[in-house]
C-alpha cells in the first residue's frame, strides 16, 4: 500500500445575474425620525450575507455609519419586488438597487441640512460617522439625527429614497447562440493537492491554494465566508456526493445523511485564498458576486490532482474509492505523472 | 486564511471608502450563533394543521383510480386534496418570464412521470395522523415503460416521459430540440489543429443538503387575505407563482420570509407553499407543510446531471483552435429551469478562453427522475469540470505547463467571445498567476508578466454565414457531422502568441 501524492489545477470564470438580464431588484431607504435608516427589501438572505452587505452598500451611499443602518427582509407587503437571490445577483442586483434608493434618500437628507444650516446642499459633505458639515468647514456642523428631526417635524420632507437596478431582457439567436449573456464576470483559479491510497482507492484532500477575482470585495469576511465554504463544497462534489449512486439508474439512492456521504470536518484540508478585486463597472462600487463560482474550480481542480498522482482519470463524478480503484486496476497500478 | 491583493487593477478602483471593503460583522450574527433566528418553521400558530403528501411508487405509471375512502375516515384528517381541486394544476415556473409551456401538475391526476412524484395530500391535525391516512389510500397504477438515460430518452421510439414534450426535449426557439452556438468553423479549425481529442464527462445529480428544508406555514388572515411563512430563495416569485397555480390576485398573499437555513437553489421551485396555502384556504386554519430528510434528498428536486461530449483541437504550439461540445441536461420529468441552465451553459463555451472557432449544441431532456432545479453554478459547473479536465489533457498532450497552457489560452480584454460579444474586464490571467505563486508552483516569467489587459481584440475565424436550417433538425439531434466547412477565408489568430511560440516545459 502506498499513498501518493498529486497537484492539480483549473480556471474558470462565471456570469453574475441571471443569464439574458430581465430580472429587477428594487429598494426602499427611509429614515425615522431621529436619523436611523432601515432599508426596506423582498431579498432573500439564505446565509450568504445579504442583509449585511445591503446595509454596508447603504451606510456608504448615505454617508452614515453602518451601526445606522438596518435592513429588512423579506416581507411581500412591505419590501417590493426582487427576482429572488440566486444566479449571482444578490450583491450586484439588489447592491445597486440600494445605490440608487440611497442616493436619493442621501439628496434630501442633504437639502434638509442645507435648509438648517443655510448654506447650499452643494457645499455640504458627510463625514461618515453621523455629521454632515459644509466643506472645509467642519465646525459649521449638523449631526444626521438633527437633520431627520427637522424635516420631519419642522420642514416635512421625507428622507427616502426608491431604486431599481435593471439589466433589461435580451434575446439570444437561434442559429449562431449569439447574445448577452452577463454584464461582468468573476474569475478564479484554484490549485488541489491530494493523496490517493492505492490500495483502497481513498482520496484526501492536502491543500488547496487560490485565487479568486471578484471586483470589488464589499465585505472580506463575507467573502472569505463564501469562498471556504463553496471549496468544501465543491470537494464533496469531486470525491463524495450524490442523491443517485449508480445513476443514471436511480435505485439505492441515500434518504439522510448517514446514507448520504459528505466529507466530515476532519476531512477539510487548508485552503490558502488571495483575492483580486479588478471592479465591474456596472456593479455596486464595483462588486461582482463570489456565491456560486467558488465552488466550480474545485472539482476539476481535484479530477487534475488525482490524475497527476496515480495516473487514473476519473470523467464521471463523484470521484468515488471504487472508481479509483478500477482505474488503477485497469492501468496495472499507480504511474504517478509527477513534476509538480 | 485570505489575503487581499491589492497591488493588481489598483488603477481601476477607489480603496478609501468608509463602508465598503471593511470586515463589519453580519448584522444577523449573534441571532444565528445563538440561536435566536427567526426562521419559516418557528412560527408555531394556534390550530395549525399539517400536509403531507402521497408519492408515486412508479417512475412511470398511468393512474387508474385512486381510492382515499379509508383515508378520509382516518383519526384527525381535515380534509383530502387531489389534483382537481388545484384551481389551475399545470405550471412551469419559467411561465413568469414567459419561458417554456406548463408542464408539470401540482398533484398529478391520470399519470405520473417520477418516483415520488405528488398525488393526494392529506390535511390533519398532526403529521403522524397524516401519514397515517397516507398509509390508507389505495392508488392502482399502470405502470409504463421508464427511460433513465439522456441518450436514451432522445431515441426514436423512447417512452414519452412528459406529453407537453413528446420528443422528451425541452424545445427552443420554437424549432430546435437543442440551443446551438456556432463561432467560426470548428471543422476547419480541426482541420488546422495538430492533435484533436474527445472525451466523455458525466456529472452526478447533487443534493443541495441545505440545513432546513424546504416548506412554509400559511395562514388565513383578514380580508381574505393568507399569510405565508416560507423557506423560498426568491419570495415574489414564489407569490406569483401561487397566485397562478391557485387562480386569485398576486395580493391575497402576504409573503414573509427572508432567513433562510441554506439553499444552494433548491429552494426557488415554490414546492411547498401552493399545497399550504391551498390547505389552508380549504380548512379556513393554518396549514404547515415542511419536507422531512428522505423528501428533501430523493423528491425534492437536485442538481440535474449533465453528460458533456468534449472535442478539442490544439495546435503543438498550444493554441487550442477548435472546441465543439455536445451536452445533455437531465431535466427529469419536468423542465423546472433546467431549459434555463441550458442557454447560459451555451453562453459558457468555450470558457474563459479565446477560440477561433466554437460549436455547441446542448439539450433539455426528460427522463423518469425526481426533476431537476438549480443549484449553485447552475449551467456552469459541469461544463466547467468537463472543459479543465480536458484543458488538463491537452496541456500534457502539448508538452506544456498547464497554468501556462491556461495563460496561453485565456481571454484578454477586447477579444471577442463565441457569443459574440467583447471581453472586458478579464482577470483569468492574473488568476492563474497568483495562484501559481500561492502554490510555489513555477511559472517561467513571460507567463508571469503577461496581463488580461495586454494582447486582447483577437476575432473570430471569419464566421460562414449560418448554413440553411437542415430539415432533420426537430426530429432527433443528429450528434454529428457539421455542415461541410464553407470556403477557407484568410486564417487568423496565431500572431498573438507569438511571443511565446515553441515554449515548452521544462
Amino acid at each position: 500500500m502506498t499513498k501518493h501524492r498529486g497537484r492539480g489545477m483549473a480556471s474558470i470564470n462565471y456570469p453574475i445575474g441571471m443569464n439574458l438580464g430581465g430580472d429587477p431588484s428594487q429598494a426602499i431607504v427611509h429614515s425615522n425620525p431621529t436619523g436611523k435608516f432601515t432599508v426596506s427589501l423582498s431579498s432573500i438572505d439564505l446565509g450568504q450575507g445579504m442583509k449585511s452587505v445591503t446595509r454596508q452598500i447603504c451606510a456608504e451611499t448615505l454617508g452614515v455609519p453602518v451601526e445606522d443602518v438596518y435592513v429588512d427582509t423579506a416581507d411581500s407587503d412591505t419590501g417590493p419586488h426582487c427576482m429572488g437571490s440566486f444566479a449571482s445577483r444578490g450583491t450586484h442586483r439588489v447592491g445597486n438597487a440600494v445605490v440608487a434608493a440611497a442616493r436619493e434618500a442621501r439628496g434630501v437628507m442633504m437639502e434638509a441640512a442645507a435648509e438648517e444650516l443655510e448654506v447650499s446642499a452643494a457645499d455640504l459633505e458627510t463625514d461618515g460617522r453621523g455629521n454632515i458639515h459644509v466643506k472645509g468647514a467642519p465646525h459649521r456642523s449638523i449631526t444626521t439625527k438633527e437633520v431627520a428631526m427637522a424635516a420631519q417635524f419642522k420642514q416635512g420632507k421625507t428622507i427616502a429614497g426608491r431604486g431599481i437596478f435593471l439589466v433589461p431582457l435580451s434575446a439570444v439567436d437561434p442559429e449562431t447562440g449569439e447574445m448577452s449573456p452577463a454584464t461582468c464576470y468573476a474569475h478564479a483559479c484554484l490549485v488541489a493537492e491530494v493523496e490517493v491510497d492505492d490500495e483502497t482507492g481513498e482520496v484526501a484532500m492536502v491543500r488547496m491554494d487560490s485565487a479568486y477575482e471578484l471586483g470589488r470585495a464589499l465585505n472580506p469576511r463575507l467573502v472569505e465566508q463564501q469562498l471556504v465554504g463553496g471549496a468544501w463544497m465543491g470537494v464533496s462534489h469531486a470525491l463524495y456526493e450524490t442523491p443517485e449512486p449508480y445513476y443514471p439508474d436511480p435505485k439505492c439512492g441515500p434518504r439522510d445523511f448517514v446514507e448520504y456521504v459528505m466529507p466530515g470536518p476532519g476531512d477539510i484540508c487548508p485552503h490558502d485564498i488571495a483575492v483580486l478585486e479588478r471592479p465591474a463597472p456596472d456593479g455596486p462600487y464595483g462588486a461582482k458576486g463570489p456565491g456560486e463560482m467558488c465552488a466550480n474550480p474545485v472539482l476539476p481542480a481535484v479530477a487534475n490532482a488525482i490524475y497527476n498522482a496515480v495516473g487514473v482519470r476519473v470523467d464521471e463524478l463523484p470521484i468515488t474509492p471504487e472508481k479509483v480503484l478500477r482505474g488503477l486496476k485497469a492501468q496495472g497500478g499507480a504511474r504517478p505523472k509527477g513534476g509538480r | 486564511m485570505l489575503e487581499l491583493r491589492k497591488e493588481y487593477f489598483a488603477d481601476e478602483r477607489d480603496d478609501n471608502l468608509n463602508e465598503i471593503g471593511k470586515g463589519t460583522q453580519r448584522q444577523d450574527m449573534l441571532g444565528h450563533v445563538t440561536g435566536a433566528s427567526t426562521y419559516f418553521n418557528d412560527h408555531q400558530l394556534q390550530g395549525m394543521l399539517h400536509l403531507k403528501v402521497l408519492r408515486s411508487a412508479h417512475s412511470h405509471a398511468r393512474i387508474r383510480r385512486i381510492d382515499h375512502s379509508e383515508a378520509e375516515r382516518s383519526p384527525g384528517v381535515r380534509r383530502i386534496i387531489r389534483g382537481q381541486d388545484v384551481p389551475r394544476n399545470l405550471n412551469t415556473l419559467l411561465s413568469l418570464i414567459n419561458f417554456g409551456l406548463d408542464d408539470e401538475p401540482t398533484l398529478a391526476v391520470d399519470k405520473v412521470r417520477y418516483k415520488g412524484e405528488p398525488i393526494v395530500a392529506v390535511v390533519a391535525d398532526s403529521p403522524r395522523e397524516a401519514y397515517e391516512a397516507l398509509a390508507k389510500i389505495r392508488v392502482d397504477y399502470e405502470p409504463l415503460p421508464v427511460v433513465f438515460d439522456v441518450e436514451e430518452a432522445l431515441k426514436t421510439g423512447a417512452p414519452v416521459v412528459n406529453e407537453t414534450y413528446p420528443k422528451n426535449a425541452f424545445i427552443y426557439h420554437e424549432r430546435y430540440d437543442h440551443q446551438k452556438l456556432r463561432f467560426g468553423d470548428v471543422e476547419r479549425g480541426f482541420a488546422e489543429a495538430d492533435h484533436v481529442i474527445e472525451h466523455r464527462y458525466q456529472m452526478s445529480p447533487i443534493e443541495h443538503a441545505p440545513t432546513e428544508t424546504n416548506g412554509s406555514i400559511a395562514a388565513p388572515d383578514t380580508n381574505g387575505r393568507y399569510i405565508v411563512y416560507t423557506s423560498t430563495q426568491a419570495l415574489f416569485f414564489s407569490l406569483d407563482t401561487c397566485a397562478k397555480i391557485l387562480d386569485v390576485p398576486s395580493n391575497t398573499f402576504h409573503f414573509i420570509g427572508g432567513t433562510v437555513g441554506g439553499g444552494f437553489g433548491g429552494k426557488v421551485d415554490t414546492l411547498t407553499e401552493p399545497l399550504s396555502i391551498l390547505g389552508a384556504m380549504l380548512t379556513g386554519r393554518p396549514v404547515r407543510y415542511v419536507f422531512g430528510r428522505e423528501e428533501e434528498m430523493q423528491y425534492g428536486p437536485p442538481r440535474g446531471a449533465e453528460r458533456i461530449y468534449l472535442k478539442d483541437g490544439v495546435t503543438r504550439d498550444g493554441r487550442i483552435v477548435a472546441r465543439k461540445a455536445r451536452a445533455y441536461f437531465d431535466g427529469g420529468a419536468y423542465t423546472r429551469l433546467s431549459s434555463y441552465a441550458v442557454v447560459k451553459c451555451a453562453a459558457h463555451l468555450p470558457g474563459p478562453y479565446t477560440i477561433p472557432n466554437v460549436y455547441g449544441d446542448i439539450y433539455c431532456v426528460f427522463t423518469n427522475r425526481t426533476p431537476a432545479t438549480a443549484m449553485r453554478g447552475f449551467g456552469v459547473t459541469a461544463m466547467d469540470f468537463a472543459i479543465e479536465c480536458q484543458m488538463d489533457r491537452l496541456a500534457e498532450l502539448v508538452g506544456m505547463d498547464p497554468m501556462e497552457f491556461r495563460i496561453l489560452n485565456a481571454y484578454r480584454d477586447g477579444d471577442m467571445k463565441a457569443h459574440r460579444r467583447e471581453t472586458k474586464g478579464a482577470a483569468l490571467v492574473e488568476c492563474v498567476q497568483v495562484a501559481a505563486e500561492k502554490a510555489k508552483w513555477p511559472i517561467r516569467d513571460e507567463f508571469r508578466r503577461m496581463s488580461s489587459r495586454q494582447g486582447g481584440g483577437r476575432r473570430m475565424e471569419a464566421t460562414p454565414a449560418p448554413p440553411p436550417r437542415p430539415s432533420y433538425e426537430l426530429t432527433r439531434p443528429s450528434h454529428e457531422p457539421a455542415p461541410a466547412p464553407a470556403p477557407a477565408p484568410a486564417a487568423h489568430g496565431a500572431t498573438r502568441f507569438s511571443s511565446v511560440f515553441g515554449t515548452r516545459r521544462r
